[in-house]
């Protein structure tokens, strides 16, 4: 919403500036997002005179200038603008001033070897148009050494009103229009409002047309009242000069007088209205609902198609406008029109709202209708409307015609002063709370409570919260106190869930860990979504803010895939990412899990000490299971199966019972292909919110108790079957001495020379560690010898010779 | 006794000249050895009469331990030598760079929250979370923003397909609120949690991404009032900025879900282009927005508002971190553009905490 200094004075007598005007309407809760000043702009800018004008000694096509700025020297100023002569009066910029259309600084300069002490201004680099022909030449009468902007304002070149762009907040529709912002500045104290009443305008004969209101019982309440007049005999032409001018100045559109007057006002008093060229409606007007697909071409050029729920304005052959959003082509007023009919009703915000959304049109009617319009304002802005048209236009009106009746006044709300005490935080007395309220319009009561009643402009206002919200608002808020909140407990108490606490826990021991963390954005394109067993109906947006992010991530490795390819398009071939976030399981509240998921990404970094080594499957298993670890203090048990999206062979999943918790492996070349890799990728995935929450357990550690007896290892190596899981060895060997066994290390696995086709050597080192007594050979033998008894009946395995 | 004299001196001679620990060695078994020249001399002793013993005995003696001394000696010598040039051949370029570790960070949004979380754990809040997909009832309705509400429009929310649009098709919730009203219908007052987590709006720019993330911090108890929230939003802003300065302004505002609302500034300097200081200069940066709670949330979530009162205030996660670390876009938070998290990235051990600090 935007208007002028003076346009805000016609309606409020105050003496503050424009600066203090816009402070107190943001601390009132109309907040200014802009003064635009143009006057203020050119503040350093003089009138001077050209003495003489002569030709640059070294350029042809500038001139040598001799200015009298009012100093007691004269300037000696280079310009290359045609229109340089002697005797013109000119805008004067000194060194020093910042040019408004360039934003520099201006400098003495020498130009073509001669000094120039200054600038005479076009009315392109004062931002006063598009003229760059010349200097502008003042009137004659331009006093020598006074501000530029007096001269240029009285010229019509500038206009020194300063301009404010004020946010409305949608429950304010009663803000929307200078006057209701100069009604809460005078609440405010800022002024007085002089906004005088409308008197009516007796008719002259009665209507032709007749206007009715055709509505269902249930909604009645589409368009409670509906009034109009016809007005004869207009001539519509251009609007007056100041009314075109104060449309310029705040960004609107002069079209007619017509149209004009029903803008103006609507940007004066608030009050949309609508003008009808009578002569081209068929029979009368009537308020409706639509019909189904009935179509409107409207003002906008575009024929809409509209819905039973769209409430239109309708002669008797079709729909003429869609009520409180835009009226129709066809019936429009043009330079032609002689007989108009004024149309002013009260429309129901909510229907407004959704008319408008669904037709996808923007305009002032139906940012105020939507609002919230002042339904006591129907006739006197009909009647205003009215004698503008009259004046501007000529011709005479008829009697006003009525269907409907105004909706009933709001009830009265009960009010404890004292609540603003309670909510608000803030003593004010009851007396000043009083004289808010009735400033801002409200009817008070005074009773035990105050029986408030809101203006008929408020219907924001219903309840006593809303109230405290008005006296603090008008008061000002600086007067609340802080207050402590009381402090729970002497030292504060941990707060974190189970679960907070693992994903927290997880996040930082994989970045310890040398992964970067990443947070993507929890869509990605539904091709993608469908690789990782996602993509479906259920989990697909309705309106995605692009093609290639409209299906919810049925898991995080795809969002960490795209990284790592957006990351090799820069060049980087080496990395680990990985992310704490939803995977989506369905798109229902709920159907989602906190998930970690890790990959790492390329060959063996390029090292001269040739550590690294191609991403694999067991950096995956090893990152996921510290972040296991991490999470639930310990590891599930790992085996074969994990998603299709892994390597067949390289791949495994962790499960505890029947509940799979996580995967890892390297990633499927085919979906490498589809994410454009061309590098190994290993990655993993845990769902945290499958694993168990923590145990409460005991504080006191289990007593440390090391044993004084030496330890020993023995190596074995075995040859199996080549698809007998290593594991398989570790576990049967364990199981075959549990008292002795500290620790078991795999240490080799060896296929190829000297071990027979379809066979591997697994090698491993037992640990004992005796608690009682140091081993005999004979025992450490007969412990040798009940492990590779149990390794080889488990596993069908024969030592290594 | 100038017999023992030479040999000593013949001895030591040679012990002095041996190079290397084989001569030694031979040198010992030669004179020290089972029939060395010195124990060959030994044996004799046991000939000759006890008075030439009493001389010859302790000259015998003598001549063994100065000998054998002199090996001992010249063999550490020898192995010092040896240590010395083992250790010298063993010498390395150390300017080579070490074996490759990869250095891993945390994001600037899990580092800020738990900044937040830090901050508002020691005024008593409990972190509260809920569903990314949320239905339209607790994203909009229960928060009192009606059914035509603009906010609720297809060119602002992200809604699932499915459904009629401001019916039973569900939303991606565009604020955090609604789990303030989840915590409400499942917990009685007093109620003191904040709920950070992820939100979505149709939005694309330079300060809007598609999604962003919120905390909102939500009181109810009796006898709340906005003297409890501005005190909330002081104290959380000196913690979290690391200021004790700092400067704050309301300005009411409208939220459906609060009455009376507030926004909030924090008074900055902006002067110089691209910084920002606190606690100073003429700018005002907004902060966002807050308010008591509306008495009909109140009610919608089952809580009496005669009895209990509340407030809530709400911000940007990707906000807060770009004010305090200076990140000048919001698109690179979500870009994982290694290069961006490595730059802006925290150390996995950089754990924020009130008694060492927030931030280094």
């Amino acid at each position: 919403m935007k208007l002028t200094l003076s346009w805000l004075k016609e309606h409020l007598d105050t003496d503050a500036d424009v600066q203090t005007i816009a402070d107190k309407l943001t601390s009132i809760g109309l907040e200014v997002e802009s003064i635009t000043d143009a006057g203020a702009a050119l503040n350093d800018f003089t009138v001077a005179e050209i003495v003489t004008a002569e030709k640059h000694p070294n350029a042809d096509k500038l001139r040598l200038c001799v200015v009298n700025a009012g100093d007691a020297q004269p300037l000696q100023i280079v310009c290359g603008a045609p229109n340089a002569r002697a005797g013109i009066k000119v805008v004067l910029a000194r060194p020093g001033t910042v040019i408004p259309a360039s934003g520099e600084t201006l400098k003495i300069g020498a130009i073509r070897g001669v000094e120039s002490r200054g600038m005479m201004c076009s009315a392109r680099e004062l931002n006063l148009g598009q003229d760059h022909d010349g200097i502008i030449e003042l009137d004659a009468k331009a006093k020598v050494g006074t501000k530029a902007a007096q001269a240029l304002a009285s010229m019509g070149l500038l206009n020194t009103d300063p301009v404010l762009e004020v946010s409305i907040t949608p429950n304010r529709g009663d803000a929307a229009s200078v006057w209701g912002i100069a009604r809460d500045l005078a609440a405010a104290g800022l002024g007085k409002l002089k906004t005088e009443k409308v008197q009516p305008v007796a008719g002259k004969f009665p209507s032709p047309k007749k206007i009715t209101l055709d509505f269902a019982p249930e909604e009645k309440n589409a368009c409670p009242i509906f009034a109009g007049r016809l007005i004869r005999g207009v001539k519509n032409g251009p609007a007056p000069k100041w009314v075109q001018d104060r449309f310029k100045s705040v960004g609107m559109k002069s079209i007619s007088a017509l149209v004009d007057v029903t803008n103006l006002v609507a940007q004066d008093r608030g009050r949309p209205l609508h003008v009808f060229d009578a002569d081209r409606l068929s029979g009368n007007l009537s308020a409706r609902m639509a019909k189904d697909h009935e179509q409107v071409l409207a003002l906008d050029g575009k024929t809409y198609v509209l819905d039973a729920q769209t409430v239109v304005i309708a002669d008797d052959s079709f729909a003429r406008g869609i009520a409180g959003v835009m009226g129709g082509e066809d019936t429009g007023c043009s330079l032609e029109t002689v007989n108009v009919f004024l149309e002013s009703a009260w429309f129901d915000p909510a229907r407004v709202a959704r008319a408008g959304r669904k037709l996808g049109i923007i305009s002032d009617a139906r940012y105020r209708f939507e609002r919230g319009v002042d339904p006591q304002f129907v006739l006197p802005g009909l009647e205003l409307a009215t004698q503008l048209i009259l004046e501007w236009c000529g011709g005479e009106a008829s009697d006003v015609v009525i269907a409907g009746e105004l909706p009933p006044p709001h009830k009265h709300i009960e009010f404890n002063p004292a609540l603003v005490e309670t909510l608000g935080g803030m003593k004010i007395p009851r007396a000043e709370v009083i004289r808010i309220l009735e400033g801002l319009g409200f009817t008070v009561l005074p009773h035990d409570t105050l029986h408030v009643t809101p203006p008929s402009w408020r219907h924001d206002v219903d309840g006593p919260a809303d109230l405290v919200e008005e006296v603090m608002r008008i008061h000002g808020l600086a007067g609340v106190a802080s207050t402590a909140l009381p402090r729970t407990h002497a030292v504060a108490k941990p707060v974190l869930t189970g679960g907070q606490r693992r994903a927290r826990t997880v996040r930082r021991t994989l970045a310890a860990r040398g992964f970067n963390e990443c947070v993507s954005f929890s869509f990605i394109a539904r091709d993608q979504a469908k690789l990782f067993g996602g993509g479906d109906d259920a989990r697909q947006l309705a309106n995605p803010i692009a093609s290639d992010l409209d299906a919810l991530r049925p898991s995080l490795l795809p969002s960490l895939l795209a990284a790592a390819g957006r990351n090799a398009a820069h060049g980087i071939g080496e990395m680990m990412l990985f992310e704490v976030g939803p995977a989506f399981q369905g798109g229902t509240p709920g159907a989602q899990s906190l998930n970690v998921a890790g990959i790492i990404v390329g060959d063996a970094a390029r090292d001269w000490l040739k550590s690294g080594h191609a991403a694999d499957v067991f950096d995956a298993k090893s990152a996921m299971l510290a972040a296991l670890d991490a999470a639930m203090n310990g590891a599930p048990p790992v085996s074969e199966g994990a998603p299709n999206w892994f390597h067949p062979g390289r791949s495994g999943k962790a499960a505890l019972g029947p509940k799979e918790v996580g995967a890892f492996g390297e990633i499927h070349p085919r979906i490498l292909a589809a994410f454009d890799l061309k590098m190994p990728v290993a990655g993993f995935e845990i769902n945290l919110d499958a694993l168990p929450e923590a145990k409460a357990k005991s504080k006191a550690r289990p007593l440390f108790t090391p044993s004084p007896y030496q330890a020993i290892s023995r190596d074995f190596a075995f040859v199996v079957d080549q698809n007998v899981a290593a594991d398989a060895i570790v576990k049967a060997a364990r199981s075959a001495e549990r008292a002795l066994i500290e620790s078991i290390t795999l240490f080799d696995v060896y296929q190829g020379k000297g071990v027979a086709e379809g066979k591997k050597s697994v090698a491993i080192a037992v640990r004992l560690q005796p608690k009682d007594k140091t081993l005999t050979e004979a025992e450490i033998e007969a412990v040798a010898q009940k492990i590779v008894a149990g390794v080889m009946k488990a596993t069908n395995a024969t030592l290594r010779s | 006794m100038s017999d023992l004299g030479k040999l000593q001196s013949e001895l030591l001679a040679r012990i002095t000249a041996a190079t290397d620990e084989a001569a030694l060695e031979a040198l010992r078994v030669e004179a020290l050895g089972k029939k060395g020249s010195i124990s060959e001399l030994l044996k004799t002793l046991g000939s000759i009469s006890p008075e030439e013993r009493k001389v010859r005995g302790p000259a015998l003696n003598g001549l063994r331990d100065a000998v054998a001394d002199a090996i001992a000696g010249r063999k550490a010598q020898l192995g010092d030598a040896a240590l010395d040039a083992r250790l010298k051949s063993e010498t390395v370029d150390v300017s080579l760079p070490p074996r490759p570790t990869a250095q891993g960070s945390v994001h600037p949004i899990s580092q800020v929250l738990e900044e937040i979380t830090a901050i508002f754990a020691d005024m008593g809040f409990a972190v509260a979370e809920g569903p990314d997909v949320e239905f339209d009832d607790y994203n909009f309705t229960k928060l009192n923003i009606p059914p035509n509400h603009p906010a609720r429009q297809m060119q602002d929310t992200f809604y699932m397909s499915g459904g009629e649009v401001g019916k039973e098709a569900n939303v991606l919730r565009t604020h955090t609120s609604p789990v303030q009203v989840r915590t409400m219908l499942a917990q009685k007052p007093p109620i003191r949690v904040i709920s950070p987590g992820r939100a979505y709006r149709v939005d694309s720019d330079a300060t809007h991404s598609p999604m962003f993330h919120q905390v909102e911090a939500l009181v109810v108890d009796r006898g709340i009032h906005l003297g409890h929230l501005k005190w909330t939003i002081e104290e959380f802003c000196k913690a979290f900025f690391e200021i004790d300065a700092i400067e704050l302004r309301a300005r009411p505002s409208f939220f459906p879900f609060t009455e009376p609302s507030l926004e909030w500034d924090m008074r900055c300097d902006r002067s110089v282009p691209g910084q920002i200081k606190f606690g100073q200069g003429n700018d005002w940066l907004e902060l966002g927005g807050s308010g008591m709670v509306n008495p009909k949330v109140l009610s919608g979530c089952g809580i009496d508002p005669a009895q209990y009162s509340g407030f809530a205030f709400g911000f940007g996660l990707d906000r807060m971190a770009m004010l305090k670390y200076a990140i000048p876009d919001i698109r690179g938070f979500f870009e994982s553009d290694i290069r961006w998290l490595k730059h802006y990235g925290f150390a996995a051990l950089d754990i924020p905490t009130l008694y060492g600090g927030l931030s280094k």
